[in-house]
């Protein structure tokens, strides 16, 4: 799948050159196909096999292209694929004659919202023209993935994209499929995939349909991931009401690649091979992009139950390391992955942006099911899929690579030449002989419609700001504030995510320097010189529906401070953005105004869009979710060793570290975690960003690690100081006594000094001895501070003094129970004493939790019989 | 006691990764006249009282199998039968 | 000579690459294996790790243990060679009767990560021999089949012959009888632990530097041992 649409367009043909110029003659061998001892496949199908009747409502034989030119009134179900009248007029235009069922096909494929973005894209071009100059970026916008060089020899690539729709279907595939989707896209990038990272959201955490679509989707995301040997570094868990029908899956992936080995996916050179390697083509999602990514959920979706992708997470690995022995190697000109859009998607992307035209054979894509129609070959999401280009002499060393790694590889097509008159040339299908598309592959992917959709504020956006939570009771007593603590960190957005995290694995690879719970995620990429990167997705939809342009800001200001504190250097930006219909007017204003948040940020933080994901149509009948912009940061750490992490690290007895609060906290309960919880109310206006603050912070941050000042430092963000007191409290057993600031002293300050949710704020612990630097360095870079407490190992509490003093066993209880009692796995509560540290200088991962006895939980028959995740 | 059977399959069109693994190590075993394998569930149900088929069918429709992705068929068989299934 | 050790590669290995610089990070020379061939290239001993060969597909190791590398290693550890089997590893060693019992899904059915507690019971293996006989160590664990059975008898046998390699220790992850992490052939020189010691080998990565001695012990079982 493409990426946010390339602002530049390229040249399209206006005229419509005849039949190709003679690409019939079948210079290409058909290959047999699989290959070697671990795959010795049969032929799925003979040439000689009667074909069988077609299938659906359009039973009139094999509609070619010479019989669509005969039977030009022949009435097209172009409504029921989604294309309206004037689209459709718009192919008759295009092509001078009506579209066969295949081309149809195609172009309710490629002009569909999810392939084309069609009601995005005159929004999302400010990604490029507010875009800050970076000579880092190798590939930006409009490609795959966005790369991003990070040292003379390495680069990275990453990408996040959603599996909202297919998710909520079938949870474990919609899930794993999302993964293997993502992977692929990084793959295509010549990049080896190293980690992934996944944000999720659910509906409200206690109802009855959240408990089936969870666990599925956890074990789906792991289930692939997993299997397929990438480490799951972060992510996000978020319940809220709003998203009951309409779960988010967004799914990342990272990848790591040599400068020089950066693939492209335009199939240059007329005469080379066009090779389709990895899984058989079978019936999976025909007709998932057009009808299930872009039709909205309603009281009938359950009865129409789309034939859904399964993955197969074995064939991608195998699929991976092929792919990357390829590009050692040096065989590949061009390659693109198939994914919502299948064949017609790659087929068309890489000859529409060579300029090239294709011939392909389509009898000759293996099959799993010979019945296959040519259209539903090409609109096929059939998954672990890539299409290669190959110089014709390479031919033979592609195809063993393949069979050595036990993935199909087959030369369907070649690539021929633009046109004499220098239009690009036309992608050529052919189905036994028959024409059955004949079409310019540059109308498919540059010349769809593109909407400049009416937008309007959404009329009750006054009145919810207006509804301010500073207005609310708040617990202004120490009682009072004590339960609101323990009542906060067992709330499910707060709640410890132990129970969805220990399904994945993080230690593959041997490369994880941080995982969750930490603020970013920090893989180290270079085994020598000990360069690594830091990653970091957020979110809050319900900031973004307070204020769509600001709420973005603060989601990627969110995301940025959380590179920063690990003192990674951010340096790039990707993003998924999950909406509701942009046929309504109050979500197509969200949008822009989300999309006019993001760049302006991006343009004030000096780090570029690389690339990112537009899912729309996310809403239950009338009601759309939040706005939900997802934001992902990429930072650098030229030395992952001086990486910090969030935990309070154990001191001898009698030592500790300084508590500083860094950042200024203001009455800021608007949108807030305490808000929803305590109150369900949302209003208001969310926390004041300011990113010129962000950027010193992070600077600050940056120096503070390299020059080992702190030992800690963790965001403050949803649930405020309190959260983040017990979270670095946690996760290493260290206790910590606080002193409220005089100016919060008295009523309900204490409250507000603990669970404001202002941002541009982060706690970090100091290391006896430095705290003279640091407040120098703090003064220097303009960052605000406050000693706000110390560590205090031996006390084994939170003690915020004159207010209360909860034992850290008491916290973790209230933390860490409520996960599993709303999604079983029914874990018997153990002591909570953390396990002892071995390393005092590894707080990698969660050594403070507690290994339980485990008991049988639910049954989760009614999960796919997939592989079993071991 | 005659029990119910239930066999879970993934629909035909559903691909069956296990089912392709298991087909492509045969050729190893010097097996090589096998065209595809298929591997599904099978799940015995014994009732309290007299078997109910229309019973076993609910509770496969509901958590035995995955509609979206899984066939499955109802059955009855004696007990012995049962035990020489595994035979 | 620093000892070579092999570490088998399977369509589907994962923690392949991590072995192999546990082996290299221990003092070793790593040598890669490939499934397909017989070959063992004259390694010293032989590590199988984890993953999910052939996708876990039908049972995990199931399919692994008919790869052509198999049976020339199935011949080598009954004739001494030093063979760990981490995870996947395990399961593939049980599947080809090099050690007994089996590894079913977890008794709550999910994929767990931890960092889990193990005591080292066994010190007189290939693989344990630098362990104190109860040592307590931190490695991690990751696996969504680990649970391991056998039949009473077996168990009795295991126990009585000083063969349980490690337990887990405050709380067992996936419900294996008895809390057996770990196990060895009678001779011990073949080895099997579903917790992965090639995570626990670098401070950085790692919950610890426990796992190391799993790999030291190879080591130094290999220049104690005769020519």
């Amino acid at each position: 799948m493409t990426t946010h649409p390339d602002p530049a367009t390229r040249e399209t043909p206006g005229g419509f050159p005849a039949a190709p110029a003679e690409p019939l003659a079948a210079t290409v061998a058909t290959q047999p196909g699989p290959v070697g001892p671990t795959r010795p496949v049969e032929p799925v199908r003979r040439p000689d096999q009667a074909r069988p009747a077609p299938t659906g409502d359009w039973a009139h034989g094999l509609d070619t292209v010479s019989r669509a030119t005969d039977t030009p009134g022949e009435l097209q179900p172009y409504a029921e694929l989604g294309l309206r009248d004037d689209e459709y007029d718009r192919i008759l235009h295009i092509l001078d004659r009506r579209p066969t069922q295949a081309e149809l096909a195609m172009y309710s494929i490629m002009w569909s919202e999810h392939c084309s973005y069609k009601s995005s894209k005159v929004h999302l071009r400010q990604f490029s023209e507010k875009a800050p100059p970076s000579d880092r970026l190798l590939a930006g916008i409009g490609e795959n993935a966005g790369v991003v060089q990070v040292s003379d020899e390495l680069a990275v690539t990453f990408k996040v994209e959603s599996h909202n729709h297919p998710s909520f279907v079938e949870p474990y595939q919609g899930a794993a499929t999302g993964v293997g989707g993502i992977v692929r896209d990084i793959l295509a990038m010549g990049a080896r995939p190293v980690a992934v990272m996944d944000p999720l959201r659910f509906g409200a955490a206690d109802h009855p349909d959240t408990a089936r679509v969870l666990p599925g989707v956890v074990a789906g995301v792991g289930g692939y991931g997993n299997c397929l040997g990438l480490p799951n570094i972060g992510g996000e868990v978020v319940f809220d009401p709003c998203y009951q029908g309409n779960p988010l899956v967004n799914a990342l992936c990272l990848g790591v690649l040599r400068v020089d080995r950066l693939q492209k996916k335009e199939a240059t050179g007329p005469g080379n091979v066009v090779v389709l390697m990895g899984a058989r083509t079978g019936r999976d999602g025909i007709g998932g992009v057009s009808v299930l990514a872009s039709a909205t959920f309603d009281e009938g979706s359950e009865q129409r139950r789309p034939s859904v992708q399964v993955g197969d997470p074995f064939m991608e690995k195998l699929l991976i390391e092929a792919c990357l022995e390829l590009y050692d190697a040096e065989l590949v000109v061009g390659i693109q992955d198939l994914g919502g859009a299948g064949l017609t998607c790659a087929l068309t992307e890489t000859a529409a942006s060579a300029g090239t035209g294709m011939r392909v054979w389509l009898e000759r894509v293996p099959l799993r099911e010979a019945s296959m129609e040519p259209q539903e070959i090409l609109a096929s999401e059939s998954q672990e899929r890539m299409l290669l280009v190959v110089s014709p002499d390479k031919l033979e060393a592609v195809l063993k690579t393949a069979e050595k790694w036990g993935v199909w590889a087959t030369a369907i097509g070649e690539v021929t030449a633009p046109s004499p008159d220098g239009q690009p040339g036309r992608l050529v299908v052919t189905w036994r002989d028959q024409l059955v598309v004949d079409v310019p592959p540059g109308s498919l992917v540059d010349d769809g419609p593109v909407y400049a959709r009416p937008m309007r504020e959404p009329a009750d956006l006054i009145l919810l700001q207006a509804d301010r939570a500073e207005t609310l009771p708040r617990p202004s007593n120490p009682e009072a504030l004590r339960e609101t603590v323990l009542r906060m960190i067992a709330s499910p957005n707060l709640a410890d995510k132990t129970w969805v995290t220990e399904q994945y694995d993080r230690y593959v690879l041997g490369n994880t320097v941080l995982a969750q719970p930490e603020d970013s995620g920090v893989i180290r990429i270079d085994e020598h010189t000990g360069l690594g990167v830091a990653l970091s997705l957020d979110g809050n939809g319900r900031y973004a529906r307070l204020d769509p342009y600001n709420g973005t800001k603060l989601a990627l200001a969110e995301a940025y401070r959380n590179v920063a504190v690990t003192g990674a250097k951010p340096i790039a930006v990707t993003n998924c953005l999950n909406f509701g219909s942009p046929e309504d007017p109050g979500v197509m204003w969200q949008f822009a105004e989300a999309v006019r948040g993001l760049a302006d940020g991006c343009l004030e933080l000096g780090i570029p869009v690389t690339g990112g994901n537009v899912s729309f149509y996310n809403q239950t009948g009338a009601a759309a979710i939040h706005p939900t912009p997802v934001v992902g940061v990429l930072g650098v750490l030229d030395d992952v060793a001086e990486r910090v992490s969030m935990g309070f690290v154990p001191r001898q007895a009698g030592e500790h570290d300084q508590l500083f609060l860094l950042g200024e906290t203001h009455v800021e309960l608007s949108g807030s975690e305490w808000a929803w919880v305590t109150h369900q109310h949302l209003g208001g206006i969310p926390p004041q960003v300011d990113l010129g603050r962000e950027r010193q912070l992070a600077d600050l941050l940056a120096e503070a690690a390299r020059v080992g000042h702190v030992s800690s430092a963790h965001d403050l963000s949803d649930g405020g100081l309190a959260q983040s007191l017990i979270e670095s409290c946690l996760r290493r057993g260290v206790g910590a006594q606080i002193a409220v600031p005089e100016q919060f002293a008295d009523g309900s300050m204490p409250f507000v000094f603990l669970f404001s949710e202002s941002a541009g704020r982060v706690l970090v612990s100091v290391l006896r001895g430095h705290e003279k630097a640091f407040t120098a360095l703090c003064a220097e870079r303009g960052v605000p501070w406050e000693i706000i407490g110390v560590t205090d190992q031996a006390g084994g509490a939170l003690e915020v003094r004159g207010q209360f003093r909860i034992g850290l066993d008491e916290l973790r209880a209230a933390h860490s129970a409520t996960l599993p009692r709303l999604f079983g796995g029914s874990e018997r509560a153990e002591p909570a004493q953390p396990t002892p540290a071995k390393q005092a200088d590894a707080p990698v991962t969660d050594e403070a939790e507690p290994a339980a006895e485990p008991s049988a939980g639910p049954g989760d028959a009614g999960q796919p019989a997939g592989p079993d995740q071991r | 006691m005659p029990r119910v059977v239930v066999d879970v399959m993934l629909k035909p069109e559903i691909l069956d990764p296990q089912g392709q693994a298991v087909a492509n190590a045969l050729p190893r075993l010097g097996v090589s006249d096998v065209a595809s394998v298929r591997i599904g569930r099978r799940i015995e149900i014994e009732f309290t009282g007299e078997p109910d088929l229309g019973r076993a069918r609910e509770i496969a429709d509901k958590l035995l199998a995955n509609p979206v992705i899984e066939d499955y068929t109802v059955r009855l068989v004696e007990a012995d039968e049962t035990a020489d299934a595994h035979s | 000579m620093t000892a070579r050790v092999g570490v088998v590669t399977f369509p589907g290995s994962l923690d392949d690459g991590d072995a192999a610089r546990a082996v290299r990070i221990a003092g070793g020379e790593p040598i890669r294996l490939w499934h397909g061939e017989a070959d063992l290239r004259g390694v010293d001993a032989v590590v199988l790790p984890g993953g999910f060969s052939y996708g876990d597909y039908l049972r995990c190791g199931a399919i692994a243990r008919f790869a052509p590398v198999m049976e020339t290693l199935v011949d080598a550890a009954r004739g001494g060679l030093p063979v760990l089997g981490i995870c996947n590893g395990f399961q593939i060693l049980c599947e080809a009767h090099l050690l007994p019992g089996a590894l079913t899904r977890n008794q709550h059915l999910h994929f767990r990560n931890r960092d889990q507690v193990l005591r080292v019971e066994a010190t007189g293996t290939a693989w344990t021999n630098t362990f104190q006989p109860g040592q307590e160590v931190l490695i991690p664990v990751k696996n969504g089949e680990g649970c391991y059975v056998a039949d009473a008898a077996t168990l009795d046998r295991l126990e009585g012959e000083g063969r349980v390699v490690a337990r887990y220790v405050g709380g067992n992850p996936n419900g294996s009888q008895r809390d057996i992490a770990a196990i060895t052939n009678p001779a011990g020189n073949v080895v099997g632990i579903m917790p992965h010691p090639e995570h626990a080998v670098e401070a950085l990565t790692g919950p610890s530097l426990d796992g190391l001695g799993f790999f030291t012990s190879v080591l130094k079982h290999l220049v104690g041992a005769p020519a």
